[in-house]
């Protein structure tokens, strides 16, 4: 109060903890360098360990198919082919379906139904990846070979291309069951961007449409895909940045079969994860394990370039619409 | 008013219903593409229930994993194990993700370690699992030459992060500016303000946030093939191979043996519940606050 008078202002306050500030700051910071330290963390503890393997082999590694640990050869064509044709089934089906769905949510559904229909897709993705491997195998993979393997067989028997397609016994599992699968676990994200996505379309460029006399076909065709067409392409490649590293789904179905000695969809084969999940814990260490570790950076290298594509793109989609406004 | 259409007409007449059939078919497969969804989401809860809910009994929360073809036998240790490990790892991961995504809301704005970090943060978010398995092996397992439950441990907390940091920082953005400019008029230091006025706005969503990393995590099985491994019996000790329930599931149900394979699914079906409630629960605490 007297001081108050005196000096015509506040009192000078002392901090009680001046330090506090700083070091509040250095912790934020110091975390936020853990993050990006941990990247390249996983980047360069990977390529040490799988250097015998990528000096001994370098690029030829992804083009030799021979996986043999007893005589110690390895090469990564047949876990590479695995990966890429199941997440490309995967896509196959799960695209149109994620659409379909974003569609739905978006211009489809009554209001009351949006939330929790939505939630229900998103809590498909929640779902941990073992538990739809363990149903893969023991539900769906035999329903499958009963119900479409077989019938399959008969029908296309004898015809060149699409018999060898088919082929195989009938176990349900390969590289189709890991791809439809993998199909069912990535529609949820992809759907939910592509929801988030189609909903960043202006309202008035919608209702312009409509009041053209467009259908609701039309305005999602014309207006808001031509509008989010980067979104929806960042939201595919994060459904196949997931496919690709899934690790536990595809190993359960795929058959860890390390040679590539036909076409059928329906025989056993591999993929990078499940070579990594099956192989690493009992591999020798030498060349057997920097060559699963190899095959590990090749995933990471190419799940980063996917996602990083894929986070390119739907910012751009967001910075559009921020200078639209 | 007559009813003769001239052929324009008649061509116009013809490409509207055109149109609206188009319209309709698509709409028709829209419809068929969430049902599409929604059946894979109910058959597989059906069977999970079906066929898991018959293995639940007391013996399944206080049995050890049993020897192939034993009568008894339940998956105590694997629950502890995933108790033990998901408990640690969120501990531990937490804070770490927490501190990070303040720094991204309230430091890093517009600086370009915050918008590398957000971008690479996003990455790690759905980077490969099993990738962090592997990494964890090379700068751990691999040194000290035995895989233990720390290891295990430290690869779930990696995940944990990325969920946390991208949780909190959405969070922390939503609070509005007026509140943090009222805390620094007071003279408050930026610290206090972010903990005691920001941080604590955001704690439903930061909350939130952490029970998606638990469920995240609580039915991860590629990083613990190789780090915390997997053991028979009950142990406490860190530093030894641990069990958990999604690496015992898979050891089980990958197995020719009718009593794994029941456990198996006596298995996923706690993991299905456990992970889909913790969902739930995170959700519904998110909209109380909206």
């Amino acid at each position: 109060m007297d001081k108050l008078a005196q000096g015509g202002g506040p009192p000078a306050r002392e901090r009680r903890t001046p330090w506090a500030d700083a070091a509040f700051s250095a912790l934020a910071h110091g975390a936020a360098w853990l993050t990006l330290a941990l990247l390249a963390g996983i980047i360069i503890s990977l390529t040490i360990s799988a250097w015998p393997a990528i000096s001994k082999y370098g690029l030829s590694f992804l083009v030799n198919a021979e996986w043999d640990p007893v005589e110690e050869k390895f090469g990564g064509l047949v876990m590479i082919y695995g990966t890429l044709a199941t997440s490309f089934i995967a896509l196959l089906i799960a695209v149109p379906v994620s659409f379909g769905i974003a569609l739905f949510l978006t211009e489809l559904s009554p209001n009351w139904l949006r939330r929790p229909l939505g939630t229900a897709i998103e809590l498909l993705a929640a779902v941990p990846s073992i538990v739809y491997g363990m149903w893969g195998l023991l539900v769906f993979g035999p329903l499958l070979a009963t119900y479409v393997q077989q019938p399959a067989q008969s029908l296309l028997s004898g015809v060149p291309f699409l018999g060898a397609l088919v082929s195989g016994a009938p176990v349900g599992i390969g590289i189709l069951s890991a791809g439809i699968i993998l199909a069912i676990m990535v529609i949820p994200f992809i759907a939910s961007v592509m929801r988030d996505v189609f909903e960043t379309t202006p309202g008035m460029l919608k209702e312009s449409a409509y009041a053209l006399g467009a259908t609701t076909w039309e305005v999602v065709w014309k207006v808001v895909l031509p509008f989010t067409k980067s979104g929806v392409i960042g939201a595919i490649m994060l459904g196949l940045g997931r496919a690709l590293g899934e690790t536990m789904a595809v190993t359960f179905v795929i058959g860890n079969f390390n040679q590539l000695d036909n076409l059928s969809l329906f025989a056993a084969a591999n993929s990078i994860t499940s070579a990594i999940a099956n192989e690493f814990a009992e591999a020798s260490p030498g060349l057997h394990q920097a060559s699963l570790m190899y095959l590990g950076l090749i995933l990471f290298f190419i799940t980063f370039c996917v996602l990083a594509m894929s986070k390119i793109l739907l910012n751009q989609l967001q910075r559009g619409e921020g200078s639209k406004t | 008013m007559s009813l003769v259409l001239s052929a324009g007409d008649k061509a116009r007449m013809g490409m509207h219903l055109k149109r609206k059939r188009m319209n309709v078919v698509a709409l028709a497969l829209s419809l068929a593409a969430m049902s599409f969804g929604l059946f894979w989401l109910a058959w597989i809860l059906f069977e999970t229930i079906r066929l898991g809910i018959g293995g639940i009994s007391l013996s399944v929360f206080t049995e050890m994993t049993p020897p192939p073809q034993a009568a008894t036998g339940g998956l105590a240790n694997a629950i502890f194990g995933s108790l033990v490990m998901v408990g640690l790892a969120t501990a531990l991961g937490t804070p770490i993700g927490i501190m990070c995504g303040i720094y991204l809301a309230e430091y890093g704005k517009g600086r370009w370690l915050g918008n590398v970090t957000g971008f690479i943060n996003d990455i790690l978010l759905s980077a490969p699992s099993i990738v962090i398995g592997l990494f964890i092996y090379a700068i751990f397992v691999a040194k000290v030459k035995s895989f233990s439950a720390i290891a295990g441990v430290l690869a779930l907390s990696l995940i944990v992060i990325p969920v946390v940091i991208r949780t909190t920082e959405n969070m922390l953005s939503l609070i509005p500016n007026a509140l943090r400019e009222a805390a620094y008029a007071l003279g408050t230091p930026k610290w206090k303000v972010i903990s005691s006025v920001t941080l604590k706005a955001a704690r439903a969503g930061v909350l939130t946030g952490m029970l998606l990393a638990v469920a995240r995590i609580a039915g991860e099985t590629a990083p613990l093939l190789f780090t915390a491994l997997s053991n028979q019996f009950w142990t406490m000790n860190l530093g030894e191979p641990m069990a958990s329930l999604p690496v015992t599931i898979y050891k089980f149900a990958l197995s020719p043996y009718d009593n794994w394979r029941d456990l198996a699914w006596a298995g996923v079906f706690i993991i299905t519940l456990g992970v889909l409630a913790l969902n739930i629960l995170a959700r519904v605490l998110f909209r109380k606050k909206d």
